[in-house]
């Protein structure tokens, strides 16, 4: 069954520029497994070598992170809504030591 | 460019400080095009570490969502460095989410919290002027 997808910018020109795309599965992981073979551009930026969810992006499930359900695993149906923001993380590496000048 | 309201400055600022001893973060909603920044969102840095951040994913859908409805865009993400100088670390270029973003410093190293904004693009890292806006 078909559900949309919100991709974030920096996918966006993977996919014709779209904001929103449709794609079909009865889980997380069939649409976006879906999504990527509609738009070849978005492999490995999605889903990592190892079939599992790459690790810089989120995916929500309507309001729900994913990685909180069963992942790829969680089972969608017609009415749901699917999104995917970049993972933002960071930091310092060492506190102790500034970068050189 | 990135054009700071004061608010948002201010709210950036002060969430960072509230954040200590641990980093803060948080993300800034405004204008893609012209890169003012009118919206602060504080988030949670669920590494909870003096060291890395990581922004809460549920708020960042939240803000995503805010910014989307008020015809805005997520434009950057802010946080601090409680020990070292306001400039991106090997770890924040390499995992800069988004070319177009504004990549925003707030270093508590010093007795006044110094903010800088960068651009990371293909893991180079240009720094550029920030300027208050009063509102």
């Amino acid at each position: 069954m078909p559900v949309l997808v919100n991709l974030p910018t920096v996918l966006r020109p993977h996919a014709g520029g779209a904001k929103t795309v449709s794609s079909a599965g009865s889980t997380v992981g069939e649409v976006l497994t879906g999504l990527v073979g509609e738009y070849p551009g978005l492999s490995g930026q999605i889903i990592d070598s190892s079939g599992a969810l790459h690790k810089f992006v989120n995916v929500y499930l309507n309001d729900d992170d994913v990685r909180y359900l069963s992942a790829l695993d969680t089972p969608v149906k017609d009415s749901d809504e699917i999104s995917i923001l970049p993972a933002v993380a960071g930091g310092a590496v060492d506190p102790r030591v500034p970068r050189p000048s | 460019m990135l054009t700071l309201a004061r608010l948002v400055h201010d709210q950036m600022v002060a969430h960072c400080l509230t954040g200590l001893p641990e980093e803060a973060c948080g993300l800034l909603g405004g204008d893609p095009v012209t890169g003012e920044a009118l919206t602060c969102y504080p988030t949670r840095n669920l590494a909870a570490s003096a060291k890395l951040y990581t922004v809460d994913p549920k708020e960042h859908l939240r803000a995503d969502r805010d910014a989307e409805a008020a015809g805005h865009a997520i434009i950057g993400v802010f946080h601090s460095h409680t020990h070292t100088e306001a400039y991106p670390s090997a770890t924040d270029v390499a995992q800069a989410p988004d070319p177009e973003w504004h990549y925003v410093l707030v270093s508590l190293r010093d007795i006044q919290p110094v903010v800088r904004s960068y651009r990371i693009r293909g893991g180079t890292v240009t720094e550029e002027p920030v300027v208050l806006q009063s509102r």
